[in-house]
């Protein structure tokens, strides 16, 4: 008898990639054509309707890792028009629309300092060719009970925190994402104030950051990262709570103590710091025990540190999880 | 007039389950499609449910009696989308898993507190038939003013589920908040003439200028 293997294909390679590129190329050119005329007379703002500049862009010399998954991918659709990220709106479709307004993400900067003895401003360009990149496919877990499969392009958090030479005094590591209302409008206050304290802010313990598994993610699907996905540049712990991965940051601070985090000073009752993937804690309103995969009828279970247990597991022996959530 | 419009109002009703079966059809249901129903249906059950408390209010303010007329089928149409909802939630989100469905209830506020909407919203719908309402009599009024009650849990249902962002169930809470209050006030105000002994109060003429619209018919001492 003969069993077919289901096809084994990408959702996002069934549309022809050369079609839209190719229409993409053409409406960059285009519009570029039309700016360089243009911008004398309508000044620098016009610029901005360049618009996916470096979204969009291939990534060359994307090397495979072994700490990728194999499981189905979610489509680049999927990936790209479901998300999390209340600056470009709090609807998950919202941050797809305004991605207009963050891009193009250059110039961009990240500025490294506190508790290091190289503190530095690196360029998004310098920053990108400090490390060879790597496609990382991690399982991305949302604390609201969803989850995908995202193949990431990025390199390990150590390379850079390598690079600045942290002090003895560096326990932990605070991310800090832009502060711009006119490029990310979710930051303007609404009538009832702020939804978080802005700028966004994550941070994690020192070893977490220091584990492979911890990347900066630049890009995805092989291309560059889209706006409403943290671009230019953002982090991503794959057996956290997605609202651990903090996007388009412009900050790394080195510090002593445990840092302020967005959701936690918000909330602390409910987004714990550590906010490690864990179905046996769940948030006090709703269940982490089962989680929809995007695509997916059914729930699946919830895997403890998001299946990442192998790895991960050993940097909290010890500690009672229930309190540190 | 009612009568005639009452067959287009009813299509009207029926628009968002049209849109929603559309959108099904087509694989327009966003990437997380149970979520988008669960939303949807849940959304519109909450605004069926506001328009069939506007419905007092609207009479009495316009003037308009027949209103009255449309206040069964509204209700129903929030009975209607928050069965949709209800049915979501246990079919396609939790796919008949009674132990996580009963558990949710018990130990989530806000399930317990929509579920609750939906439990109260069940006795209303099998008692607004035209029979009920007569054998019931008297009892049937004091048994749908359950309403207010579904409605508020239905609110705070909503309410207690959003993660940081509440501006969607604070309008909601302010609509229903103005219809309960317009409510209060009216009862307010005919308890004042109902409970002053002997003759009906007369305010002096002009307190109340003319042509002033009176926004609590039935209320004001001197009209006539």
């Amino acid at each position: 008898m003969l069993i077919k293997k289901p096809a084994d294909i990408k959702s996002s390679e069934i549309t022809p990639k050369e079609l839209f590129l190719n229409r993409r190329e053409f409406i960059a050119s285009t519009a570029a054509a039309t700016l360089t005329a243009g911008a004398a007379i309508w000044g620098l703002d016009m610029m901005r309707p360049a618009g996916r500049a470096y979204a969009g862009e291939k990534l060359p010399n994307v090397k495979k890792s072994s700490y990728s998954t194999d499981e189905k991918q979610n489509s680049f659709k999927d990936i790209t028009t479901y998300n999390n990220f209340y600056e470009l709106g709090v609807d998950k479709g919202d941050p797809a629309e305004n991605a207009k307004y963050l891009t193009p993400t250059r110039p961009w900067t990240v500025s490294v300092e506190g508790e290091v003895k190289k503190a530095k401003t690196f360029d998004i360009d310098t920053l990108m060719k400090l490390s060879p990149l790597e496609e990382r496919i991690y399982r991305l877990r949302c604390v609201e009970a969803w989850s995908m499969v995202i193949p990431w392009v990025g390199f390990p958090l150590n390379a850079l925190i390598k690079q600045v030479e942290p002090t003895g005094n560096a326990k932990f590591i605070q991310f800090v994402t832009l502060l711009d209302p006119k490029r990310l409008p979710g930051q303007k206050p609404g009538i009832f104030g702020n939804v978080l304290d802005w700028p966004y802010t994550e941070g994690l313990r020192m070893d977490e950051a220091m584990h492979p598994l911890t990347i900066l993610s630049v890009g995805l699907y092989g291309e560059n990262l889209p706006a409403q996905n943290g671009a230019p540049i953002r982090v991503v712990v794959p057996w956290k709570y997605g609202f651990k991965s903090i996007k388009s940051i412009v900050k790394v601070r080195f510090v002593e103590t445990q840092p302020k985090t967005a959701w936690n000073t918000m909330q602390p009752q409910e987004y714990g710091f550590y906010s490690n993937v864990n179905p046996e804690v769940d948030h006090p309103r709703w269940s982490q025990a089962t989680e929809r995969r995007i695509g997916e009828f059914l729930r699946r279970k919830t895997l403890m540190f998001n299946g990442y247990g192998e790895q991960v597991a050993s940097l909290y022996k010890g500690m009672d999880l229930k309190k540190y959530y | 007039m009612i009568a005639r419009l009452k067959p287009f109002i009813f299509l009207l009703c029926l628009v968002p389950f049209g849109q929603l079966a559309y959108s099904a059809y087509s694989g327009d249901l966003g990437v997380n499609p149970i979520d988008f129903i669960t939303h949807f249906t849940g959304s519109w059950a909450l605004i069926f449910l506001i328009g069939t408390l506007a419905v007092t209010p609207g009479r009495r303010l316009t003037g308009w009696n027949d209103l009255i007329k449309l206040r069964r089928m509204l209700g129903l149409f929030a009975f209607s989308y928050a069965s949709a909802h209800f049915a979501t939630y246990l079919v396609l989100d939790h796919f008949f898993d009674w132990q996580a469905i009963g558990k949710d209830i018990i130990k989530r506020p806000y399930v317990t507190a929509g579920f609750t909407a939906f439990v109260i919203m069940l006795p209303l719908a099998l008692t607004s038939t035209a029979g009920m309402i007569r054998r019931l009599g008297k009892r049937w009024q004091k048994l749908h003013r359950l309403i207010y009650v579904a409605a508020l849990a239905g609110v705070i249902h909503f309410y207690w589920l959003v993660k940081a962002d509440i501006r969607r169930p604070a309008q909601y809470g302010l609509v229903l908040a103005v219809l309960l209050f317009y409510r209060i006030l009216v009862n307010w105000r005919s308890g004042i003439t109902k409970s002053l002994p002997g003759r009906p109060v007369r305010p002096p003429k002009r307190i109340i200028p003319k042509n002033t619209p009176n926004l609590f018919p039935g209320t004001r001492p001197d009209e006539d």
